[in-house]
């Protein structure tokens, strides 16, 4: 079978080259900065001179840092809107559906501030919340309410950028929750009708776990990215907000690395933002394995 | 009340929230858009006006000489479609081949390309930053471009799947028949699996168009620029002289193009997206 093996030697061939340019993308951009990164954060480097190995310091000095104290309690506080927005997502997705007629249209507006960029709508919504002429107070105004200058408050920056995340999600989470609904069979609830289960009923013993995985999903998804929040701060709070109280992880790895030059500092923090995500990651890899995962 | 008119009933309450929330929804896009073509005094009134008696659409003239919006325009129209023309190319081949052909490591490459995924960019971009700057590539559109000409992986996995429900047949008759293997991908699979490939390819552009990050990073010089970080250049630049007019409707330039493709392609994003999350 001389053919046969000539054969295999050539698709093994044109196999590994078609599978190349991925595979030296992920050393070059990907492995390499990894592993650079972690050498990094225990160094002192600036960026210019050489680095020079001073152990787990930047980890000590972290524990001890205000700034970065507040970066991550606000980072996690902002995450607050994740489970806002899940509830207001799902309701919506269960009314839409319902068949009801515009349900194409309605799709197309829940979406339109998921696809727009988030630089434009970070500037739209630092007008709006202008204390004095912004768009959120002159509707509080309506029911005779005075509203805060939003951004430039301690106490009502961090809830500001919560409605704008949750406002800006909101379409992308409400998509996954509709397809997820669409696939849960008919007859499921037609039987429970039989069996005299009321709405609620049906909610809790079908819909809820059949859309389970999706919410996992959409926990996940929204951790890592929530964990990642910087254009909204850089542009709405370019400062990092009253008192550091808007400044992100990545705001504040941002800082550290391309302003103040603390390239070593910086990469301790970047380290650490990474093992979290890595994790959670990593849970939501194990939790598709137990349901439907095809590799 | 009978069983029909209850549901009739409880549709119409569901219509009326929906139609709420969605004003609420696309009320701000509106007020933007309002805004920039709206008289300073105009800006100012309250209560709100939301239709100018007055429209002032010169401020959609002025945009072009108050800053560098066009380079700007110019600068992200070359990264996304050089990356994503390119990057399709290389994601695809590597999908067909993950898929359809058989090399030794297979999976372990394809597991340790997927781990890639678990890797945010804010762990990377120091280093990155630092490998740009040594071969002088710091406020060049290179940096931009290059990571995303080896292909993107998250197209690749998407393209595999969608590979490896199509059956094998026709390919290996036609491996048999002595065709190429390039011919194999670019005659018999790519047309298969075309729909899928454009899905990716445009929220792959949508997500470079509107990328922030990496922009502010590596570009300094004003021309260089993306629209991206022009627009938030203008508005620091002209919130301080509250030509809120002149922001918004730099804004709205910013998100027309996405714009525009999203209301023309929304069918298929919008059914990449669910198919997407629903897998996982």
């Amino acid at each position: 079978m001389k053919t046969k093996s000539n054969l295999y030697r050539k698709e093994k061939l044109y196999g590994l080259l078609y599978v190349s340019p991925p595979v030296l993308g992920f050393l070059l951009f990907t492995l390499f900065p990894v592993a650079y990164s972690f050498y990094g954060s225990f160094t002192d480097w600036d960026g210019l001179g050489q680095m020079d190995f001073i152990g787990l310091s930047n980890f000590k000095d972290l524990l001890t840092d205000d700034l970065f104290h507040k970066a991550s309690f606000n980072t996690i506080y902002m995450m607050i809107g994740i489970p806002i927005g899940i509830v207001l997502a799902l309701l919506l997705a269960l009314g839409l559906n319902r068949g009801i007629p515009g349900t194409t249209t309605f799709r197309v507006i829940y979406y339109v501030p998921v696809i727009s960029s988030l630089a434009a709508i970070s500037i739209m919504w630092s007008w709006a919340f202008n204390g004095d002429y912004g768009l959120v107070n002159q509707f509080l105004e309506l029911f005779g309410i005075e509203g805060p200058n939003w951004l430039m408050n301690k106490h009502t920056v961090k809830p500001a950028l919560i409605m704008m995340t949750v406002w800006k999600g909101l379409g992308y989470t409400m998509l996954l929750y509709l397809a997820a609904l669409q696939s849960v069979p008919r007859s499921y609830y037609e039987a429970a009708e039989l069996d005299g289960a009321n709405g609620f009923a049906a909610f809790r013993h079908i819909t809820w776990p059949m859309v389970k995985p999706v919410t996992f999903f959409i926990v996940v998804t929204n951790i890592i990215g929530g964990s990642q929040i910087f254009t909204e701060i850089n542009i709405m709070t370019s400062t990092g907000g009253p008192e550091y109280s808007s400044a992100s992880v990545v705001f504040y790895i941002w800082q550290k690395a391309f302003s103040n030059l603390q390239m070593g500092y910086a990469s301790a923090m970047a380290v650490v933002l990474g093992i979290f995500i890595f994790i959670v990651t990593l849970i939501q890899f194990k939790m598709n394995e137990k349901s439907s995962f095809d590799i | 009340m009978s069983h029909s008119t209850r549901i009739k009933l409880t549709n119409t309450i569901i219509f009326i929230v929906l139609a709420i929330g969605a004003i609420f929804m696309i009320a701000p896009l509106l007020w933007m858009l309002s805004t920039s073509i709206k008289q300073k005094m105009d800006v100012f009134a309250l209560p709100p006006v939301w239709i100018p008696s007055n429209p002032q659409w010169g401020k959609y003239l002025e945009i072009w000489e108050a800053g560098p919006l066009l380079s700007g325009i110019k600068n992200s129209v070359i990264i996304a479609v050089s990356v994503t023309v390119v990057g399709t190319f290389t994601s695809s081949l590597a999908a067909f081949s993950f898929a359809k052909l058989r090399f030794p490591g297979k999976n372990q490459i394809f597991l340790m390309l997927l781990s890639a995924m678990m890797i945010p960019y804010p762990a990377v971009m120091i280093p990155q930053f630092m490998m740009f700057s040594k071969v002088g590539w710091i406020d060049t559109l290179l940096p931009l471009i290059v990571p995303g000409l080896f292909g993107n992986i998250i197209m690749i996995f998407f393209l595999r799947q969608y590979l490896i429900s199509i059956p094998n047949e026709v390919i290996e008759a036609a491996k048999i028949d002595g065709s190429s293997y390039f011919r194999l991908f670019s005659v018999i699979t790519f047309p298969l699996i075309k729909p899928a490939v454009a899905a990716q390819l445009i929220l792959w552009f949508m997500g470079i168009w509107n990328d922030y990050l990496a922009p502010i990073i590596y570009l300094n010089s004003p021309e260089k620029m993306t629209l991206q970080l022009v627009i938030a250049n203008f508005n620091a630049t002209y919130a301080i002289q509250t030509d809120y007019p002149l922001i918004m409707a730099a804004s709205v330039i910013a998100l027309l193009p996405v714009l525009t493709i999203f209301l023309v392609f929304q069918k298929q994003i919008i059914e990449s997206v669910a198919i997407s999350g629903v897998k996982g």
